[in-house]
């Protein structure tokens, strides 16, 4: 029995970001570029992100650490399967596999450490089988089953988790079962009356918005991951998207919730869009990270296609007024669909990816706008930062709305800089996974992090956790200064969500990836410290257990785990996220 | 650098990390000082923020949402408008606050360059500190943390940054300075910045001051200079930290405003203390002049006399995000906007308590041992008769003074002790140096009194015993410079003496109980008493004076004479103490204010002294006698009646007789109070 998802498979890396087609590279005269046809950035030569990538890192492309290229069975722990139950899985009909290929790649998110053992051809406990049910009532069955022949199930749907979130808990004995949403990616209605839709929760993000735009709507939410993240599990995970200024996050976007759990199904009995029934029940699934059952049906708010689109970006003399002006457009609430605020560290990241350009027109007019905005604005190239914005909605409207900001944005010393920057800005989002790839070819190894904290804490979150990060570096033996920078991601009334990027190159360390866990580690306790949240959206899987207690307060997890004993006793979902 | 301006302290040879200490007096004398006060200054600066003027500064302190917050509070309480609330707010702030300027940095650099010649033959500076220190200001915020024993203290560092290039500081100073005029204006704009005396619980001045400081630390233009012991001792001895600056120093950190900050213990030592015989008769009660211009001129006779080295010793600097790792969870303030007032928890209060305490720890350990400090701990060994009648051999003192260097050495204490010179040159010119207070005359020493003043009539036995006291309290001054290297083996040296017991648990509470009886005296780190006891052992151990196990402290037979040197030296503070408890017990003594207080115990210590009951004059010092009201209200046995305006206190009589029986052993030590916070 194979995987029946093998097309996903096999277009996907098995032990890296995204496609396989997709990948930066440094070719034989040493520039950069980024293959494939895939995405904007496909095909073009970055003349600059060598020396910005030697530079930063102190990397060199003579010191290479390529991944081991094939997965060997030999290396995957046998499967243990539950006989009982694999008989009358197969009596279901419903596809399943404990080939050792579909295991492995169901068993990791994207955690720096679970892609670098990959890499390093080392694989820990793996699910025992993966199955693929095509539908609620076939999820029904497997948890049933489940349930009865006591095995051990953990959903699975894109596989983007951050947060250790899929890898198996090793001290679990029992069978362990993925249980694979992919196939279940039907869009099943669409209310032009209520403007919902009822999809099923393994459609992976850009298959939802392409489908929904064939009929002219969209949802609107767009997290970073939405080419391969699904819609369950943005319900799991309380996932925001970078467009929530328009259309909120995934809380805000959901109308109904069917979720099969051990004690049965759970859903609402009606689709008012407001309740006041108790505690929303939704709360209990939202965030619930796949400990209490499989989120298998959402009803979802969507949204004609906006009319007209508009990037934007605007400089900054400094991240301090940067910061200030984001500050001024939340309390305006004049947030267009998304705003975010890049540091200089990472102004200058953007700025070594741009693509070589055709014309010398162009770099021309390249060379005037820096000359502009350095000395004639007398702006430190040192210390700018910009900000990237994306508008949407009716041409008008639209053009109102961006003098609105860019005004405000005057105020605080900042200049329009284009929209070539801003969407550069938003492209970067999608290709800098891919990125963290080509510099674990050459000892560099990084992540990001994210949280949610109060605006009056901004600037001292960004500044503190910086510093602390290149502090501990230096503490535990890091020969070269780290990459340490952050951003502004999103906007809210009493507070913002601030997005860090950390990478150092590991030549000289024994165990890179314990001193990267170290560094991380030291770096959430700052954010703690700091008075910012454990998380915004990447959730808390395994990697952020620990601060769960003092987070949410013992009252607060008592509660959690008295839901968890009661809808799930014997741990049929023993991801052991969350609690 | 000639190798003469280069100073090695050879007292503590054997220690790896000999600090080198260079003059900066030497370039002064051979170059002029007004091409040094207009030279180029150009420090690096802070690098997390641009530099400030006064008026952003205070702009920034009168717009803080914090003050508008307390503003409006306050004017609810008072009922009184916000506006005339915001109006003393400018008026605190305009009294308050500093004018820092190049200019006068300069003026005060060329006058203080003539005024320290002529007093110091040297000012030795550590330059490893200075070097470690120029680092740092460009780092974080640092606090500068010098002891105070002398107002020469107040523009040294100032004077010793601008000389080597770093950002001058701005310095928290008593009111009184601001008083004087001109001088006020002048200490200003070379960076104080004034606070008043006993705000008590004037609620509106905290909150500008602490705005102010806060804001100062948060922007980290210049470090700031402030004395965490408050005042300038006046027994030479270092004070129980006040916490109220370090906590303003430190909330930034806390509430995350800044990534660290870095505090900058600084020791300075004096051969010979201007004020010497000022601070004597204080302690006598005459009272201190007040601060005055003309008070200054007048002063102006000191300038005739020498006034041998000052050795400034910057320690080094210490993160307080290293220091507070694990002693407090910063989360706690995350619940209440930090821009409002907030209650420090007992966490928060415990741990900048232990801050504090370190960094007067530390500066002690920093601080230079003189020849003199030694010889005064010998001198007062002598009964006061050899003193002042028969003379002390001047053979004996040497070898004495020669016998203690050698214990404190072994103690781990930094000497200054001239190393190319013969050890009697050494003790010659330091009895030359202090010839205020004794004179060699034919192979004898004998203390100096005060000059007889032109009256017909004998003076009274009391004020004869007065005038004995002055040169007495400044020689136990000098002795207290360095109390802190010997105060814990002498504990544990009563202890053996008054116990008579080889048991360590038994020693242990009696040094525990001493602790706590005497931690007004003497600098204790809350809650390290047992590694206090330990070192005390390791201590006597390594000069030879006992032995110890798990269970046991054996005295050797070659300890006797250490032993006994240690117990002498913390001797007149428990005879003291005694005569005060034995005035609290008297019939009558009930309810009584610290004026009536002082006086009194005078009185009795003097007649005491008379009779020959009391051998030592510290009884009479004003500094002890309040300290033993401090440290019987902190052991509960005398309270301060909350009604009360003029400070009066209730006697428990049993309990202060209870502290006195047990110093005297005429009953076993029980723990009197339970130690503060078990977590320190």
């Amino acid at each position: 029995l194979h995987g029946c998802a093998p097309v996903w498979l096999e277009i996907m890396k098995w032990n890296g970001w995204g496609y396989s087609d997709s990948r930066f590279l440094f070719n034989k005269k040493g520039q950069a570029e980024f293959t494939g046809k895939r995405y904007r950035l496909s095909g073009m030569i970055i003349p600059g992100l060598k020396d910005w990538f030697e530079g930063t890192f102190g990397a060199n492309l003579q010191h290479k650490t390529p991944p081991t290229p094939l997965l060997t069975n030999t290396a995957v722990p046998p499967a243990t399967l539950n006989e009982a139950f694999v008989e009358e899985v197969k009596s279901t009909g419903i596809p399943f596999s404990h080939d050792a290929e579909d295991r492995v790649f169901r068993a990791h998110g994207h955690c720096l450490h679970e892609i670098f053992a990959l890499r390093e051809g080392k694989i820990g406990r793996v699910p025992d089988m993966v199955v693929w049910p095509s539908c609620h009532n076939d999820v029904v069955k497997i948890v049933q089953l489940a349930c009865k022949h006591n095995v051990c199930l953990m959903p699975y749907g894109g596989g983007t988790s951050v947060s250790s979130a899929l890898e198996c808990p090793p001290e679990e004995t029992r069978s362990i079962v993925s249980l694979d949403t992919s196939q279940m990616n039907r869009i099943l209605w669409i209310d032009e009356k209520n403007l919902t839709a009822h999809v099923e929760a393994g459609i992976v993000g850009q298959d939802l918005e392409r489908l929904l735009n064939e009929s002219g709507y969209c949802t609107g939410h767009e997290p970073d991951s939405m080419e391969f993240s699904s819609l369950g599990g943005w319900v799991a995970t309380r996932a925001s998207g970078m467009k929530k200024n328009i259309y909120g996050n995934i809380e805000d976007l959901v109308v109904h919730i069917k979720m099969v759990t051990p004690q049965g199904v759970i859903e609402k009995s009606c689709q008012g869009p407001r309740m006041s029934t108790g505690p929303d029940i939704h709360h209990f699934i939202m965030g619930s990270e796949g400990t209490l059952g499989v989120v298998t049906e959402v009803t979802m708010k969507i949204r004609p296609m906006p009319e007209y689109q508009k990037y934007g970006s605007v400089v900054f003399p400094n991240f301090e007024q940067g910061v200030a002006c984001l500050r001024e457009v939340a309390k305006q609430r004049c947030a267009p669909a998304s705003i975010r605020l890049m540091d200089n560290e990472q102004f200058k990241f953007g700025h070594a990816l741009k693509p070589q350009v055709s014309s010398i027109f162009t770099s021309f007019l390249d060379g005037l706008k820096k000359f502009y905005i350095t000395k004639f604005k007398g702006f430190d190239p040192n210390h700018l930062c910009v900000a990237t914005l994306l508008f949407e909605g009716n041409r008008e409207k639209v053009l109102q709305h961006e003098k609105q900001v860019y005004d405000i944005a005057a105020k605080f010393g900042g200049l329009a800089a284009g929209e070539d920057n801003g969407q550069r800005g938003y492209m970067l989002t999608f290709v800098i996974a891919y990125l963290r790839d080509l510099g674990m070819d050459y000892y560099v190894i990084g992540e990001s992090f994210e949280t949610s904290v109060p605006w009056d804490r901004v600037l001292d979150i960004c500044r503190n956790v910086k510093a602390r990060i290149i502090r501990e570096c230096k503490d535990k033996g890091v020969q070269f200064p780290p990459l340490s920078t952050c951003r502004v991601t999103q906007t809210y009334d009493a507070g913002a969500c601030v997005y860090f990027y950390f990478a150092f190159n590991y030549r000289g360390l024994s165990d890179p990836v314990h001193v990267y866990e170290q560094v991380e580690h030291a770096a959430r306790e700052e954010i703690l410290a700091n008075g910012g949240s454990l998380s915004h959206h990447h959730g808390v899987g395994k990697l952020r257990k620990e601060w769960m207690r003092d987070t949410i307060s013992n009252v607060g997890m008592g509660m959690l785990k008295s839901v968890k004993d009661y809808v799930d006793p014997n741990n049929i979902f023993g991801n052991r996220n969350l609690l | 650098m000639t190798s003469s301006s280069q100073y090695k302290d050879s007292g503590r040879a054997g220690l790896e990390d000999v600090d080198e200490f260079v003059d900066i007096l030497e370039e002064r004398r051979r170059s002029s000082d007004l091409g040094y006060a207009f030279r180029t200054f150009n420090p690096q600066p802070y690098k997390g923020a641009p530099s400030c003027s006064t008026a952003d500064l205070n702009k920034a302190v009168l717009e803080s949402q914090y003050l508008s917050y307390m503003a409006k509070e306050i004017a609810m309480e008072t009922g009184s408008s916000v506006e005339e609330v915001r109006e003393e707010v400018c008026g605190i702030l305009e009294e308050m606050s500093q004018n820092l300027q190049l200019g006068f940095i300069r003026m005060m650099a060329y006058t203080l360059s003539k005024v320290f010649k002529r007093l110091f033959t040297s000012i030795l500076v550590n330059m490893e500190g200075l070097n470690m220190l120029q680092q740092a200001v460009q780092e974080s915020p640092v606090i500068l943390m010098p002891n105070h024993r002398s107002y020469m203290d107040f523009l040294a560092i100032s004077y010793i940054l601008f000389t080597y290039d770093i950002p001058v500081p701005v310095i928290a100073a008593g009111i009184p300075l601001a008083g004087m005029k001109m001088v006020g204006e002048i200490l200003r704009r070379s960076g104080a910045f004034f606070i008043r005396r006993a705000i008590g619980s004037d609620k509106l001045y905290w909150a500008v001051l602490s705005e102010y400081v806060k804001t100062i630390v948060r922007r980290g233009f210049a470090p700031v200079e402030f004395y965490v012991e408050g005042l300038r001792s006046r027994t030479l001895k270092s004070l129980l930290p006040k916490l109220g600056m370090m906590h303003m120093v430190l909330e930034p950190f806390f509430k995350g405003e800044v990534y660290d900050i870095t505090l900058v213990p600084i020791s300075i030592s004096y051969d010979r203390v201007l004020e010497e015989s000022l601070l004597a008769h204080e302690l006598l009660g005459v009272p201190k002049p007040k601060e005055s211009t003309t008070g200054l001129l007048k002063a102006t006779k000191v300038l005739q006399e020498n006034y041998g080295s000052m050795h400034v010793n910057f320690g080094r600097p210490l993160s307080v995000r290293q220091l507070c790792h694990g002693k407090i969870n910063r989360c706690q303030f995350n619940l209440v906007p930090r821009d409002l007032p907030q209650q420090p928890s007992a966490e928060a209060q415990a741990c900048v308590s232990w801050l504090a305490h370190l960094m007067v720890r530390i500066q002690e350990e920093g601080l230079l041992i003189s020849p003199w400090s030694l010889m005064a701990c010998m001198l007062l060994q002598a009964p006061t008769t050899v003193l002042t009648e028969e003379g002390l051999l001047w053979h004996q003192l040497t070898e004495k003074t020669l016998w203690l260097r050698k214990l404190a050495l072994d103690f781990g204490a930094r000497l200054n002790w001239p190393g190319q010179v013969p050890d009697s040159d050494v003790i010659s010119s330091t009895v030359a140096l202090h010839c205020s207070v004794v004179q060699r005359k034919a192979g004898r020493v004998y203390l100096v009194q005060e000059n007889e003043p032109l009256r017909k009539c004998p003076i009274s036995p009391e004020d004869g015993v007065i005038r004995m006291a002055a040169p007495l309290l400044m020689l136990a001054s000098y002795r207290n410079q360095s109390m802190h290297v010997f105060v814990r083996p002498a504990m544990l040296a009563t202890a053996i003496r008054v116990t008579e017991s080889t048991q360590r648990d038994e020693l242990f509470s009696f040094f525990c109980f001493l602790q706590d009886v005497f931690s007004n005296e003497f600098i204790f780190i809350p809650g390290k008493s047992p590694q206090d006891f330990e070192e005390a052992c390791v201590l006597l151990k390594k000069c030879g004076a006992v032995n110890f196990s798990q269970q046991e402290v054996m005295v050797l037979d070659a300890g006797s004479e250490v032993l006994s040197f240690l117990q002498a030296l913390l001797q007149p503070f428990i005879d003291s103490y005694q005569v005060m408890f034995r005035y609290l017990c008297e019939e009558g003594v009930h309810v009584l204010s610290e004026k009536q207080f002082l006086p009194a115990v005078r009185n009795l210590a003097t007649e005491l002294i008379l009779s020959g009951e009391l051998c030592t004059y510290e009884a009479l010092s004003s500094d002890m006698q309040k300290n033993v009201l401090s440290a019987l209200r902190r052991l509960e046995a005398v309270t301060k009646l909350r009604a009360s305006e003029q400070n009066e206190y209730r006697v428990n009589k049993a309990a202060v007789r209870r502290i006195g029986d047990i110093l005297s052993r005429k009953i076993p030590p029980q723990m009197l109070q339970t130690t503060p916070d078990a977590r320190l």
